[in-house]
């Protein structure tokens, strides 16, 4: 990517402006726009709402000086967010936006562990990615079986519907959810990218699970949904763990505006709608306008130069595209993998070197298992598995 | 002619057929990969069964008031039903009046076309929704009821008719679309009125069971209209 983060100085915080009707356009097509375009807007959505959710955090453990700052570019993220999130138009419900969230998990997942230069991280989102894979799977069977749809007519053909690794047993201790993180000082700036992305975005679809997940009245989705929330809780766990702590705060503000202008860049050279590319390219230009501000408060505050933190350009953007090939040599590989401390190893150790997941997973699964429910015999068919069935109310899907 | 926006559509992307090479690859690798557990959706129907024996209702019907008519206690009970009917109905009526409020707004920034509804006409059905809603308020309070409250049943007919209101109120659906909605309404309405006046006849309430005649005429006659506008402007669309 040729973006010179240092040489872009974008649109600064002054001129950096909203009305309300501004922030609320005309949505996109549910229908008619391609499916990335909405793995995007759901990526950006979490993007953001990791800046304000950072942005929060921060400011209440740092001094006076720093607190006006954050709320400024807090104020402008949080509407950034509301642009970015309010193009989902009101037809696409909660469970269609959920098969999206899983789309996202995999696809934007997949570029990172491709492109990611660690081959440890890489590691860790190639078995996070098997995991959100299977949700697809069992949100699918749940769309169909309890709401009557088909989730391709969301996915849109770019990414595959089958299981991964189980969802009843990705339930993991704490003690095996946490990552070794990368080292600062040391570390790719992409990798650095690539972790605060991926924390962000699950972040963002744990929140989403939680708020919709009480809005089903069928209870097989309640707990389908109280089940799949509580992995992306492990998973921002995972993901989160992978970030150095030692970085000082300014540090880590930087690299999260970094990040937005990398994932706005990216989302700009890939956009197939106009309107959605515009505000991509509009929003590029304001994280360009945050990144300076804090770049400035790094040299006045720490001391330090930016330049020892980020790239001068950027690194090619994430991949929007189906990974269909990688994702499946990855289960082909990788399914039978569990964690065990930082590390991973064979589902067949997994007794003796996981021993408090196994307790967990048994407690946790003791009365049924949501996911194995949902999916017992599924099989993705297009236009739904009633396509195949016989008879109505007789036994068994195929029935 | 389509507009700017219409223009900037490329067309459905939902089905497989959009991209035939990517479906196929799709198709055949759900084939391929066996589900995690066996059975079917009778497994589902255990999970359900769990929570249905639990037995915890919607909500319930406020206390009912002291009635010194009410002497014996099968009238008290046929009472809470009618309260409980009746504010179902007060609820859908206030609903339907909104819901004319936006097509209204529709009709009106498209413009009256032929076939389909005119401003009166739709202004006209608005108001007898309200009087029905006003109605429905006084006939709760004169039996002593609290018009305020939202029953149980009132509560799940606004649950099943949330999606009527979103497409009555998208910017972006068309008027054969919201008529579609609204037809919805109509024949729910219609059939709660009849049950209701059916209700009041054998609960002896007769001015009441007039009363509701005259509104289930109205009905009649606004999904009559609905049926008929949508019918003409689905067919038109189609050139037939």
């Amino acid at each position: 990517m040729t973006l010179d983060i240092f040489k872009e100085k974008g649109t600064p915080l002054d001129k950096q402006l909203f009305t309300w009707r501004d922030l609320v356009k005309a949505p996109t097509s549910k229908l008619d726009d391609d499916a990335f375009t909405r793995v995007r807007i759901i990526l950006m959505n979490g993007l953001e709402s990791d800046a304000v959710r950072f942005s929060h955090a921060t400011a209440r453990m740092m001094n006076g000086d720093m607190r006006l700052p954050l709320a400024k570019v807090r104020r402008v993220e949080h509407h950034q967010q509301t642009m970015v999130n309010w193009l989902l138009p009101a037809d696409l419900s909660p469970l269609e936006t959920t098969i999206g969230f899983e789309q996202v998990a995999i696809e934007v997942t997949a570029s990172v562990a491709l492109r990611e230069p660690d081959d440890y991280m890489a590691q860790v989102y190639r078995f996070g990615l098997l995991e959100d894979f299977d949700h697809l799977y069992r949100f699918s069977a749940l769309m169909d079986r309890v709401g009557g749809g088909d989730a391709n007519n969301i996915i849109q053909n770019y990414t595959d519907i089958m299981p991964g690794r189980p969802t009843s047993e990705e339930h993991r201790a704490p003690e095996d959810d946490l990552r070794e993180h990368y080292v600062s000082a040391q570390a790719d700036p992409l990798t650095k990218i690539h972790a605060i992305t991926i924390t962000a975005s699950e972040n963002q679809t744990h929140d989403y699970y939680m708020t919709i997940g009480p809005m089903f009245a069928d209870p097989i989705a309640r707990q389908l949904y109280a089940e799949i929330a509580s992995i992306e809780e492990q998973h921002v766990t995972q993901y989160g763990s992978l970030v150095d702590p030692n970085e000082s705060p300014l540090e880590k503000w930087l690299l999260h505006e970094a990040m937005e202008v990398y994932n706005y860049y990216g989302c700009m050279m890939y956009e197939t709608n106009p309107r959605v590319k515009e505000i991509w390219e509009r929003f590029c230009n304001y994280e360009l306008g945050h990144l300076h501000m804090v770049m400035e408060l790094f040299q006045q505050m720490e001391r330090r130069d930016p330049a020892e933190i980020l790239p001068q350009t950027l690194p090619e953007p994430i991949d929007y595209q189906s990974h269909r090939e990688f994702v499946r040599e990855t289960l082909n590989n990788e399914v039978d993998l569990r964690a065990s401390g930082t590390q991973f190893t064979h589902k067949d150790d997994e007794a003796d070197r996981s021993p408090l997941s196994i307790a967990y997973r048994e407690q946790m699964n003791s009365e049924g298992s949501p996911s194995e429910t949902i999916a017992a015999g599924y099989t993705w068919t297009p236009g739904t598995e009633l396509v195949q069935k016989k008879s109505a109310f007789a036994k068994g899907a195929s029935a | 002619m389509k507009s700017a926006a219409q223009q900037a559509m490329n067309g459905n992307r939902t089905g497989i057929q959009t991209a035939p090479e990517l479906a196929e690859e799709l198709i055949e690798g759900a084939k391929g990969a066996p589900p995690s557990s066996e059975g079917g959706i009778e497994d589902i129907a255990e999970y359900r069964g769990e929570y249905i024996t639990e037995g915890y209702p919607i909500g319930s019907m406020p206390m009912l008031p002291v009635s010194e008519e009410a002497e014996a206690e099968e009238e008290e009970v046929g009472m809470a039903v009618l309260l409980d009917k009746l504010s179902e109905r007060l609820a859908f009526e206030r609903m339907g009046t909104r819901l004319y409020e936006a097509l209204l707004n529709k009709v009106e920034m498209l413009g009256e076309s032929e076939p389909g509804p005119t401003l009166e006409d739709i202004e006209h059905i608005g108001s007898e929704e309200l009087e029905h809603f006003l109605l429905l308020n006084r006939t709760i309070e004169d039996l002593g009821g609290d018009p305020t409250v939202q029953s149980p049943c009132a509560d799940v007919a606004g649950v099943a008719s949330m999606g009527i209101m979103q497409v009555l109120t998208d910017p972006r659906t068309s008027l054969p679309q919201c008529l579609q909605a609204i037809l919805t309404a109509e024949l729910t309405d219609n059939a709660g009125w009849e049950l209701l006046i059916k209700l009041a006849d054998n609960l002896g309430q007769e001015e009441m069971k007039a009363e509701f005649e005259e509104a289930l005429a109205h009905e009649e006659e606004h999904l009559q209209n609905v049926r008929a506008w949508l019918s003409e402007c689905v067919l038109e669309a189609a050139e037939v």
